[in-house]
């Protein structure tokens, strides 16, 4: 069954985030966030989103904004997965002059549909792609926007909200990494953001939670969503920042982090034992 | 002048650290209309142990400069004096409208401290190099502009801010373990540069962390036989013009910056007020976006190291 | 594209620049399928609801939001349409100054995006409305051209042009209704060659936008005083046309003129040239000084910051007599 290879999948995903973690050594990565997303990542890739390996640009592809910027790690390992960035470009991660850099680096070619890093961002682009596709008459391709829940304190992300519901935007769908945790700490002390699915709805979303570390909740869901969508569609997806490996996991202070040669080792024995398991 | 801090210690801590876990604490317990908002980079910014003294002096809006902006400006009208902490890149571009309304429109006293400036945020990318702040906010009237040399200078323009009354920018360059530039304390004035070396052929005009080039270069240029002077121009508005030298050949400014509209354009603004000879090199970014590495490849990337400087002034002198 | 007469250029200095633009984009989209218009409830400003008349579905209207604005028309940029935007100048650059930057200047994605009400003009709402910053902001920014359209035909021209080179741009739209005319007739216009219109061997005025017909007014007022003087339109102030700049540098007394701040503007842009010429004459920058003034109409403000054709004139006499 495709989501047994999906499962599998994740597992190499989780793998190689924290290969790229460790190879950056004391510069550190964003590897909390990207842990969290590292299921959710790999059910589009695998089993959800319209692409051709062979042309990343072409027309009738769904389009794929990681808003989130700094999740580039779990976008550049499942591209690498999926087989459309090879071997040689993950070694470059965060390398210097590398266009596989902490933040994406526009390179449509490859998967990265913008630049994006600077939070509250991806949502208003995600909408102009959305009336575009809509506009040239594409109405196969839809577009994927995937926004951290501490993203959902910036106002821009309020107005592109509001647009999308205006517009009836029925190409548009979007996750939210709800993760609970930002960089200062747990979003509930910061800003909370426990009405977030209430606020989508008065927005004019339909709103689905997700259990963002079960592929098959993930899959069933957002297939179902899809079939049943009339407009704009946003999936709050309950993760754990840090998923896999227990000494991130739900630790703030992990949101960047650095892997040194016996935190690395004891996650890979985590991933392994988890992996026989 | 006798410090009293320990600028070797100051520098483990780079600018920011030194900044707000060592000056702003005292300050903090000198005058209680001092308050700290920040949009969810407290801890990088070293806020924690401030945080942890006064909790109710501290207020996070999480990821929302606007917003962090404004609510500063709320509370600078009912007379607390707020101390505003993120990166300078979304200070001074997502949230540039609300800082020009509310401090150069308004005149609001916020002191807005910009992490993370220049290429500080290293591999974070193009979305978070600030390399327009200081030519963005010195557009803004009543706006004052610093950037200090190194991590002592910062605590002394942090303080200097507090009884300043008006809406100041300060800007943070470098990193943990930034260069010293100023061993055993500084005068320390806003709107007063700093004459660090004598020298009438060349002038070398720098800021922030890259002062410590410039004494670098001074050095080499010396040994050369060519007299140069250093000037930190730490307040790049109101800009302090008496500290140009119109009558050395050259002059160099040196920004981590582009050189559209930052400290290389203040001086060309005040050398245009009347004839001079002087040539005039700029040394910054030049108009384009960077490859993304960590700081020495940046800096290096746009000629902003002493061997580039030193080398260009020598070919100009030639 | 078509030739614009002297009727049509009477009626679009009576509409005023955002109106103009409006136009423009009719004619635009005639040629080119792609360009679609997106405003920030600011759809009456540029009267674009006769573009909507004639190309429906592709007037979009995204409300009182300049960030969403910007990165909406990116995203349809990067789809391969060619979006106009349309908002107020100081809401087009500095609400969404980051995403101008990262979404133009960074991924140099097809937005053209048209601020009216640049500099003074609409001051009566007061400072939170007057736009003086804004070539400064956008001239910080690598990749983005920016345009200064010196009238109503050269805007209407800007704005071909614009749809025509790919890349980002910016249009600023300055003066209200009634917009002096300084072309009165067709002529051709190219991104970054600036037009002499006249002429001068004492002073050279490099001047944009609103400030080429004060600048004229001004250069007529001299010539009576025996003094000669030459008066460029400096229409694209990025890139700068560094020729003609050059070759103002043999007058005596060289001007910048701009409804806009005398940092990081017009002036600023010409210092750089100039601060790396060695033989020079003394630069007379003219614009507003750093100060928020009083709202006051247009006229009042222009006035207030020494703008108008007879201050400019005498500002330049007095200094030029000092030489």
């Amino acid at each position: 069954m495709e989501l047994d290879r999906t499962k599998k999948e994740a597992k190499q995903i989780r793998r190689d985030i924290i290969d790229m973690t460790h190879a950056v050594g004391t510069h550190g990565a964003h590897i909390g966030g990207s842990l969290s997303a590292v299921e959710i990542f790999a059910t589009l890739y695998f089993n959800i989103l319209k692409y051709d390996k062979a042309n990343m640009t072409a027309e009738d592809r769904d389009r794929f904004i990681l808003s989130k910027g700094h999740a580039a790690m779990t976008l550049y390992a499942t591209l690498h997965r999926v087989g459309i960035v090879t071997d040689e470009d993950i070694k470059t991660f965060k390398g210097n002059g590398s266009k596989f850099a902490n933040h994406p680096y526009m390179y449509p070619e490859k998967g990265v549909e913008f630049s994006t890093g600077s939070l509250g961002h991806g949502l208003s682009l995600g909408v102009g792609t959305a009336l575009a596709l809509r506009h040239k008459g594409n109405t196969s391709s839809k577009v994927y926007v995937y926004q951290g829940d501490g993203e959902c304190d910036e106002g821009s992300v309020w107005e592109a909200a509001m647009s999308a519901s205006h517009y009836c935007l029925d190409n548009l769908i979007l996750i939210v990494d709800r993760n609970k945790i930002q960089l200062d700490g747990f979003t509930e002390d910061i800003m909370s953001q426990k009405t977030i699915c209430e606020r989508f709805r008065s927005f004019g979303w339909d709103v689905i939670n997700i259990d963002g570390h079960d592929i098959d909740d993930i899959y069933n869901k957002i297939t179902s969503g899809l079939a049943n969508q009339k407009g704009p569609l946003a999936f709050i997806a309950n993760t754990t920042k840090g998923k896999g490996v227990s000494f991130i996991e739900n630790r703030y202070e992990w949101h960047i982090g650095t892997l040194n040669d016996k935190l690395y080792n004891q996650a890979i024995e985590e991933l392994e034992n988890e992996a026989n398991q | 002048m006798a410090s009293k801090y320990n600028s070797l210690l100051l520098s483990k801590f780079g600018q920011s650290g030194a900044a707000f876990s060592f000056a702003l604490i005292t300050l903090a317990e000198a005058n209680p209309s001092i308050v700290v908002l920040s949009s969810d980079m407290s801890t990088p910014a070293g806020l924690d142990k401030f945080k942890k003294t006064y909790p109710d002096r501290f207020f996070n809006v999480g990821i929302a400069e606007q917003n962090l902006i404004g609510v500063a400006a709320g509370l600078a009208s009912e007379g607390w004096i707020p101390i505003v902490v993120a990166q300078a890149c979304f200070l001074s571009m997502r949230s540039f409208e609300q800082v020009r309304q509310f401090c150069g429109y308004m005149g609001y006293p916020i002191i807005i401290c910009g992490i993370g400036a220049g290429f500080g945020l290293q591999f974070m990318g193009n979305t978070h190099y600030s390399i327009e702040d200081i030519g963005v906010l010195r557009t803004i009237p009543n706006m004052t502009v610093i950037s200090p040399a190194d991590a002592l200078e910062c605590c002394m323009a942090l303080e200097k801010a507090i009884t300043y009354r008006k809406p100041v920018y300060i800007r943070f360059t470098d990193k943990m373990g930034c260069p010293v530039v100023y061993k055993d304390g500084c005068d320390y004035e806003i709107g007063v540069a700093n004459e660090l070396r004598e020298g009438g052929e060349v002038q070398l005009i720098a800021t922030g962390s890259l002062v410590d080039i410039a004494l670098k270069v001074a050095e080499a240029l010396g040994q050369e036989g060519v007299s140069t002077s250093v000037i930190d121009m730490h307040t790049i508005k109101p800009f302090d013009g008496c500290k140009v030298n119109k009558n050395a050949k050259i002059i160099a400014t040196i920004e981590e910056h582009t050189i559209i509209n930052g400290l290389g354009a203040a001086v060309t603004e005040y050398l245009s007020t009347g004839q001079n000879k002087t040539t005039l090199l700029r040394f910054g970014v030049s108009d384009k976006f960077s490859e993304v590495g960590d700081y020495s490849y940046l800096l290096e990337q746009h000629g902003l190291t002493a061997e580039n400087v030193f080398s260009t002034i020598m070919k100009e002198l030639l | 594209m078509k030739q614009i007469n002297k009727i049509q250029i009477r009626t679009y200095s009576m509409l005023g620049a955002a109106r103009t633009f409006g136009q423009a984009l009719i004619d635009l989209a005639a040629e080119k399928d792609s360009v679609v218009a997106i405003t920030a409830d600011q759809r009456s400003a540029g009267r674009l609801e006769y573009f909507e008349q004639k190309y429906p579905g592709k007037l979009f209207n995204v409300g009182i939001a300049e960030q969403n604005l910007i990165n909406v028309a990116a995203g349809m940029a990067k789809e391969g349409l060619i979006p106009f935007t349309l908002a107020q100048a100081c809401f087009s650059t500095a609400r969404c100054y980051d995403q101008f930057k990262i979404s133009l200047g960074y991924m140099g994605l097809n937005v053209k995006v048209v601020g009216f009400g640049a500099g003074l003009a609409l001051g009566q709402y007061s400072a939170t409305h007057m736009s003086v910053e804004d070539i400064s902001l956008v001239r910080n920014l690598p990749n983005v051209t920016i345009l200064s359209p010196a009238d109503c035909l050269e805007t209407y021209k800007a704005v071909i042009a614009a749809g025509e080179l790919n890349g980002p741009v910016y249009i600023r739209l300055t003066g209200e209704m009634g917009n002096p005319i300084v072309y009165n007739e067709d002529y051709d216009f190219e991104i970054g060659k600036a037009i002499t219109l006249k002429e001068g061997s004492d002073i050279s005025i490099i001047s944009t936008g609103s400030m080429v017909y004060n600048s004229i007014k001004a250069a007529e007022l001299l010539e009576q005083q025996g003094i000669s003087v030459k008066v460029v339109d400096m229409h694209t102030i990025k890139p700068l046309d560094k020729e003609t700049v050059e070759n103002c540098f043999s007058s005596k007394l060289l001007v910048t003129v701009e409804e806009h701040s005398k940092i990081g503007g017009l002036g600023s842009a010409v210092q750089e040239i100039y601060a790396l010429t060695p033989q020079k004459p003394m630069h007379l920058m003219l614009g507003c000084d750093n100060y928020y003034p009083i709202p006051g109409d247009y006229k009042y403000l222009i006035d207030i910051f020494g703008l108008s054709p007879e201050k400019i004139a005498d500002k330049i006499k007095h200094t030029f007599e000092l030489l």
